[in-house]
C-alpha cells in the first residue's frame, strides 16, 4: 500500500483524523511557546546544526575516539553493519549470559532492526517499558511516532488493549487508572529481567559516555535493576565534546514536546560495579547516506519528532500511513536511501510547504531533500506510469506556446459544455471533494491581444 | 520601468481577471507593462512531480521569453520561487542568472522595488489572508510561525492601505491549504482534508472573503467552498489592491 492509499483509510474516520491533527498541533504549539521563551533559539539551532556538520565531516575519527574512551571506561563496544549483525550481537550477549527476559526503553533503531521479533523467535522475552511503546507492543503494532509512539490511540483504545492483555475491567478508560495498571505490570517485568536495552541520544567522543533523554524514568530503572545494559546507537549519534551537550539538551525537548528539558538526562559512562555495559554502534545504510551529497544532512537528525508534529500531512494521515519505521518528513528523506522502491511514495506525501525545515532544531533542509528524492525516484523509474507520461505530455505542450494557447482554449470550451456527470466522473480526483474552476470566456492572453497589444 | 508580466499558465486559462488586475495595478503604479506571449509555464508542476528533466525545455522557454526585461513580475509566490530557486538546475548562463534575479512576486515587487506607500482601493469586508507556503517560507514574504525571529510582512502593510478592509486572525496563521501541485490529486484525501480544515479556520473566525497571493491555493480553497455551497468567496490580492468591484 502506498502512502496515499493508507492515508485514505485513516481519513475515512474524519472525527478521529481531526482529533489526531489537533493533538499533534497542540504539541507543535507547546513547542512554539517554549522556543519563544529563549531569545537565542535561532542561534542554538545554528550551533546545533554546525556541530552536527562537524561530526559528519569527521565521523571516522570521532567514532574511533569514542570507542577508545568507552573501552577505557570498561564499556564493551560492538560494531554492526546492518540490522542482522546488530540483532545477532544483542542475542549473543543475552545468550552467553543466560538471559531469558530483557526490558527495553525507547529506541527507534531497534524498531528499525525488528529486534523484538528476532529475540522473541529465539526464546528471549522482550518487554518494552516506555508506556506508549508497551501499549503498541501489546497491540502488535509499530509505533506511529518516534517520540509519542501511541499517539494514534485514544484512552478508550488503551483501555481495550489493557482489558485484553492486562485484565483491567472492560470499559475502563481513566488515564490515571490505566497508567497505574501499567506501572504495576511493568514493575514485575523490571524485577524479573536479566538485562536492559536502551537507545542513545548522544554519545560523547571525548568522554566515551552516552546520554539518554527520557521522561518516564523507565530506562534508568531497567539499567539500575539489571546486571547487563546494552545501548544501541546509530553511528551518527556522536557529539565531539561534553560541552556540546548543553546545546542539544536545550533544543531536543523543546522541539519534541515543548518541555525545557526532558525529566531525565541520564549519563552512563561506565558499568556499575560487577555489571556489564555494552554499546552497539550501528551503520545500517548511514555510511551510504553520508556519501550522498544531497542527502547527507538527513543524518543531522536528533529524533525530536518536531517535523512530524508540524507536518500537515502527517497530522492528517497518521504514522502508520508511512511505510518506514520513522514516519513523517524525516522518515520520507531517510527511507528512499534504504529501499527506494518500497518507500517511493513517501517523498510525494508532502505539499513541500517547508514547515519541517523551519521547525527542525538542527536545520535539516527536509523539504529541499524531499524535492531531490522525487527527482531520484523518477530517474530510477519508480514513478506511477500515469504521472510519468502525463508530465511528459505537459512538458511537450508547455514548450510550445501556440499549442498551449490552442489546447487551453479547446479545454476550456470542452469543460464549459460537458455535462456534470462527465466532468465529475470517478477519474476526476480533483472533483471528488472540490468543484472545478468555472472556465472563463477568454484567457488572459486573449484579453491582452484584444485590449492591450500595441 | 520596463516590466514583463508573467501570468502563470493556470491563471492565464482559468483566472484571467487576476492577470488583468495585476496588469492594471502595475500600470497605475507607473510601470510600463508588457506581456510577452511566448510565455507558458515555469515548469513547476512537472519538476515537483519528479520530472525536472522533462521540465527543462519549459524552463528554458521561460528564460528565453523574459531575458530582456528589467523586471519580471508574477502574481504567484510559488511560480516565482520555482524560477528563483530551482532554475539552478539549468546551465547558469547570463540569461538564466538575469531572469532568476529579476523575477519578483507581486507583493514583494510592490513592497521592495516600487516601495508603494499608498493604494487607492477600498474593500469593506472581513477578510482572511491565506499565506501560500511558497510565498512565505520559500520567498520569505513574511515571518513564519516556526521561527523565533522578528515579525515582518511584505503583504500585510499593503492590505492595511486598503480602506475598510478588516483582517481577521486565524487560529493557525500559516498552515498549508493542501494544494501542493500534483499532490492535490495523487494525495487526494489528505489534500481535500487540509483544504476543508483551512476553510473551517477562516469560517470560524468570520471571514467573508479568503484572499491570497497564490491562485493555486485559492483555486483549491474555492473548489472546497463551492462544493460546500459556502457564501465565502475567494479573491487574489491583486484584485483587492487594484480595487475590485465586489
Amino acid at each position: 500500500m502506498n502512502h496515499s492509499q493508507a492515508a485514505d483509510l485513516f481519513i475515512a474516520d474524519e472525527p478521529r483524523t481531526d482529533w489526531h491533527d489537533e493533538t499533534l498541533w497542540f504539541v507543535r504549539s507547546k513547542r512554539d511557546i517554549e522556543t519563544k521563551q529563549i531569545p537565542e533559539w535561532e542561534e542554538l539551532r545554528e550551533l546545533a546544526s554546525s556541530i552536527k556538520g562537524n561530526v559528519l565531516s569527521n565521523l571516522d575519527n570521532y567514532l574511533i575516539e569514542f570507542e577508545k574512551n568507552a573501552q577505557n571506561n570498561g564499556i564493551q563496544v560492538h560494531w554492526a553493519k546492518d540490522a542482522e549483525e546488530h540483532n545477532q550481537i544483542v542475542f549473543n550477549i543475552l545468550e552467553s549470559n543466560g538471559v531469558k527476559k530483557m526490558v527495553k526503553s525507547k529506541s527507534m533503531l531497534t524498531e528499525d532492526c525488528h529486534l523484538n521479533h528476532y529475540l522473541i523467535e529465539r526464546g528471549v522475552d522482550v518487554i518494552d517499558t516506555d508506556l506508549g511503546e508497551r501499549i503498541v507492543q501489546l497491540r502488535d503494532e509499530p509505533p506511529s511516532h518516534i517520540v509519542l509512539p501511541a499517539i494514534h490511540l485514544k484512552k478508550e483504545d488503551v483501555g481495550e488493549t489493557f482489558h485484553k492483555h492486562l485484565g483491567t475491567p472492560k470499559g475502563a478508560k481513566d488515564p490515571e487508572f490505566l497508567a497505574e495498571t501499567a506501572r504495576h505490570h511493568l514493575r514485575e517485568q523490571f524485577l524479573s529481567a536479566g538485562a536492559s536495552l536502551s537507545g542513545v541520544n548522544f554519545a560523547i567522543a571525548e568522554t566515551g559516555g552516552i546520554v539518554i533523554c527520557t521522561n518516564e524514568g523507565n530506562s534508568d530503572l531497567g539499567i539500575s535493576l539489571t546486571p547487563i545494559h546494552i545501548a544501541s546507537m546509530g553511528m551518527e549519534k556522536i557529539i565531539p565534546k561534553a560541552e556540546h551537550l548543553g546545546v542539544f539538551l536545550r533544543v531536543l525537548a523543546r522541539s519534541a514536546t515543548g518541555q525545557p528539558i526532558t525529566a531525565y538526562s541520564s549519563h552512563y559512562h561506565a558499568p556499575a560495579k560487577g555489571k556489564q555495559m555494552h554499546i552497539v554502534i550501528v551503520d545500517m545504510g548511514r555510511s551510504e547516506q553520508l556519501g550522498r551529497a544531497d542527502f547527507r544532512k538527513s543524518l543531522y537528525c536528533i529524533r525530536c519528532g518536531a517535523c512530524m508534529n508540524t507536518c500537515p500531512v502527517y497530522r492528517r494521515s497518521g504514522g502508520h500511513s508511512y511505510s518506514y519505521t520513522v514516519p513523517g518528513p524525516i522518515g520520507a528523506i531517510l527511507s528512499p536511501g534504504i529501499d527506494m522502491k518500497k518507500h517511493s511514495s513517501l517523498p510525494f506525501a508532502s505539499t513541500l510547504c517547508g514547515s519541517c525545515s523551519d521547525v527542525c532544531p538542527v536545520k535539516i533542509d527536509i523539504h529541499a531533500q524531499l524535492y531531490k528524492w522525487r527527482q531520484e525516484i523518477s530517474k530510477e523509474g519508480h514513478l506511477p506510469a500515469t504521472k510519468k507520461y502525463s508530465m511528459k505530455v505537459m512538458s511537450y505542450i508547455l514548450e510550445r506556446p501556440k499549442l498551449y494557447a490552442f489546447l487551453g482554449k479547446m479545454g476550456r470550451k470542452a469543460l464549459g459544455i460537458m455535462p456534470r456527470f462527465l466532468v465529475y466522473s470517478p477519474a476526476n480526483l480533483w472533483g471528488k471533494n472540490r468543484e472545478m474552476p468555472k472556465p472563463p470566456k477568454e484567457s488572459f492572453r486573449e484579453w491582452y491581444t484584444k485590449n492591450k497589444k500595441s | 520601468m520596463n516590466v514583463a508580466l508573467f501570468v502563470p499558465c493556470y491563471v492565464d486559462q482559468f483566472y484571467p481577471q487576476v492577470g488583468i488586475a495585476t496588469f492594471e495595478l502595475l500600470t497605475k503604479l507607473g510601470c510600463k507593462v508588457s506581456f510577452p506571449e511566448s510565455q507558458t509555464c515555469c515548469g513547476q508542476p512537472m519538476a515537483n512531480s519528479g520530472c525536472e528533466a522533462d521540465a527543462k525545455v519549459v524552463m528554458k522557454n521561460l528564460v528565453q521569453t523574459f531575458k530582456d526585461y528589467d523586471y519580471v513580475v508574477c502574481p504567484s509566490g510559488s511560480c516565482a520561487l520555482h524560477v528563483r530557486e530551482h532554475y539552478n538546475k539549468l546551465e547558469q548562463t547570463n540569461d538564466v542568472i538575469k531572469v532568476r534575479n529579476s523575477i519578483f512576486e507581486l507583493c514583494e515587487f510592490l513592497s521592495d522595488v516600487l516601495k508603494v506607500k499608498n493604494i487607492d482601493a477600498s474593500f469593506p469586508f472581513k477578510v482572511g489572508f491565506h499565506q501560500s507556503c511558497h510565498g512565505q517560507r520559500g520567498m520569505r514574504l513574511s515571518q513564519c510561525s516556526e521561527l523565533n525571529a522578528p515579525q515582518y510582512s511584505k503583504v500585510l502593510p499593503l492590505l492595511d492601505m486598503v480602506k475598510g478592509l478588516e483582517l481577521i486572525t486565524l487560529d493557525r496563521i500559516d498552515e498549508c491549504c493542501g494544494f501542493g501541485g500534483t499532490f492535490c490529486v495523487s494525495e487526494e484525501a489528505v489534500s481535500s482534508k487540509m483544504g476543508k480544515d483551512r476553510v473551517a479556520d477562516h469560517k470560524k473566525n468570520g471571514a467573508e472573503y479568503i484572499i491570497g497571493g497564490d491562485m493555486s491555493c485559492l483555486m483549491h480553497i474555492e473548489g472546497i467552498l463551492n462544493r460546500q455551497k459556502s457564501n465565502i468567496k475567494t479573491l487574489h490580492i491583486a484584485e483587492i489592491l487594484n480595487g475590485v468591484k465586489s
